[in-house]
């Protein structure tokens, strides 16, 4: 692919959102890391599909219906190809990452793990990919281990081999959304593989940021949220390897995903229906596909390109402006991290921060971003978290150093 | 600064950088109870010693924002010496305050004026209410405090 011209001033007019104001100023959007923003495509295609085409999917034999199943399957094939995965069957829709990483818990888990199992989590997880693995782990005896962090919140690997003894699944993040850490995905799923363990991607701040691709990887599942990568919210995507997810039993019951129903019992859908019990989310589906068609017309390398940049520029210009009054957490060199920078301002309190920034039009999140479990061993309570996305450029930097410096007269 | 002064006004700045009763108190004979915000990650802890219900001392573990530290500093400064009734009152017209309606704060603060000085300091926390996400922080210690009247009364 031809790589773009990338022009942040150009795509931020693409995001309609972002030419509204807050309190007086215009916005600054700095919490893709929680939610990004939509472009006006994607708000539209959604639209016209409820103007157009609205029927239920995989049911009715009439034009409308045949269009709608179509929009689906072919979103389901742009994902298959966005993430370079064997087969469209492998792509299941899911309603968000964490439900994607609840079907694995409640399907694959539940069938393949008894008591004396383990199940080892890098200490960066969200809270959506360790509490469905606590769950399982109080109905049975099955250990959690946690791969422990060096100070500047990068997983410590020195022991891993004694780590992955006994282990059957391994579950790691691909970027923290947290610290912004990237992981050694690769190197993990191939540690894992050696000890025959499987290894579950948490893909939720990657996907948007960079390319993702399954088969170089060599994980077993990845799952990720569509609203994160310019898509709408309701829909997530569990990735599987065909020859496990044929293995595995059905996750919620009902219809689309059987393939007959007696008064004695049923037999299961084919993959990947076999795990979409319901009408699914057909607007937000489509949704979906028109958001990885936007991401890929940029292109993912020039995403990445474009946010190492801006990482590097705030971190150099927030570290000469505020010097030791201002602690960006995590790796400090911008090849091992994402846009998400978590901050600590002098003894400001990250909630206080945060209110005095969106005086300022700037948005964003305060508080333990959902990883209480390594706030914990970071020593922290809470952070303030900016993250950057395609929009973004260096003025909203500057705007937000702005923004921390009037937050320091407040509370001097 | 625009448009904060309401929010952060300098009673509230000033019991934030200089919490009164903050520390703790040995259990017994203090009762404790430690309240959460889980939405940011604040947590406080409450310690009152009683004599015949009468609140002879009061200190504030933990830690949060300004709101929520200004919060509970300012509330042991209104509870300290009362029994556990009339600082059940106080906290009655303190949530008063805080559940009043952006819009009703004319009125509110016409119906605070009957009673001057009622509330003193904890006055200050009304511009709150135009920040719904900041009432928790300003209500996180007097809950928690609530929690030690009902193991009292139970
Ligand atoms: C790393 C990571 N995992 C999981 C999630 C959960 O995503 P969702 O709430 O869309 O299921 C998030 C989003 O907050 C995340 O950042």
């Amino acid at each position: 692919m031809s790589k773009s011209i990338f022009d942040p001033q150009v795509i931020k007019k693409e995001f309609p959102l972002l030419e509204r104001s807050v309190n007086d100023n215009p916005i600054v959007y700095l919490d893709s890391a929680a939610t990004s923003q939509k472009p006006i495509e994607v708000i539209e295609r959604m639209n016209d599909y409820y103007k157009e085409i609205n029927a239920n999917v995989h049911r009715g034999a009439y034009h409308i219906a045949e269009l709608a199943t179509e929009e689906v399957e072919e979103t389901r094939r742009k994902v298959h190809r966005f993430i370079n995965s064997n087969s469209e069957k492998e792509i299941i829709f899911t309603k968000n990452a964490t439900e994607a990483i609840n079907l694995v818990s409640y399907s694959w888990a539940r069938s393949q793990l008894t008591d004396g199992d383990v199940i080892l989590l890098s200490s960066l997880e969200h809270h959506s990919n360790i509490v469905p693995w606590q769950q399982l782990s109080s109905e049975r005896d099955i250990e959690i281990r946690w791969i422990p962090i060096t100070h500047d919140g990068q997983l410590d690997l020195d022991n891993i081999d004694e780590l992955l003894k006994g282990v059957k699944l391994l579950c790691v993040t691909a970027v923290s959304n947290a610290l912004g850490t990237i992981n050694p995905v690769k190197k993990l799923v191939e540690a894992a593989h050696k000890v025959g363990a499987l290894c579950l991607v948490d893909a939720c701040q990657s996907t948007p940021h960079f390319e993702t691709d399954v088969t170089d990887l060599g994980a077993d599942f990845i799952a990720f949220s569509g609203h994160k990568m310019c898509g709408p919210t309701g829909i997530g995507v569990l990735w599987g390897r065909l020859e496990i997810l044929e293995n595995m039993p059905p996750f919620l019951g009902g219809g689309e995903m059987i393939l007959n129903v007696t008064s004695d019992g049923f037999t299961a859908n084919e993959l990947p229906w076999k795990f979409e019990a319901g009408t699914p989310p057909i607007a937000e589906i489509i949704g979906l596909g028109v958001a990885i068609s936007y991401l890929e017309k940029i292109g993912m390398g020039a995403i990445r390109e474009h946010e190492q940049k801006l990482t590097s520029y705030a971190l150099q210009m927030l570290n000469d402006r505020f010097g030791n009054d201002l602690i960006i957490h995590g790796p400090q060199n911008p090849i091992d991290r994402s846009g998400v920078l978590s901050l600590s301002y002098r003894d400001v309190h990250p909630h206080d921060l945060s209110q005095v920034l969106d005086q300022y039009g700037v948005c964003v999140r305060a508080g333990h971003h959902c990883c209480k479990p390594l706030m914990k061993l970071m020593g922290l309570n809470a952070t303030a978290r900016a993250s950057l996305y395609i929009y973004n450029d260096e003025s909203d930097i500057d705007v937000l150093a702005d923004a921390i410096n009037e937050a320091g007269k407040i509370f001097a | 600064m625009t448009g904060l002064e309401d929010l952060y006004k300098e009673v509230i700045l000033d019991h934030y950088r200089s919490p009164r009763n903050k520390g703790e108190l040995p259990t017994p004979p203090a009762i404790m109870e430690e309240g959460f915000n889980p939405l940011c990650g604040d947590d406080v802890k409450v310690y009152v010693i009683l004599e015949d219900k009468v609140i002879k001392e009061i200190r504030i573990g933990g830690q949060g924002c300004s709101i929520s530290q200004a919060s509970a500093s300012m509330m042991t400064e209104s509870v300290l010496g009362k029994t556990l009734d009339e600082a059940k009152e106080v906290f009655e017209r303190f949530k008063k305050m805080m559940s009043s309606h952006e819009n009703d704060l004319n009125s509110a603060e016409s119906s605070l004026d009957e009673t001057p000085s009622s509330l003193g300091d904890l006055e200050a926390l009304k511009g709150v209410v135009k920040y719904p996400v900041r009432i928790k922080c300003a209500t996180l210690g007097w809950n928690t405090f609530d929690q030690i009247i009902d193991s009292v009364e139970n």
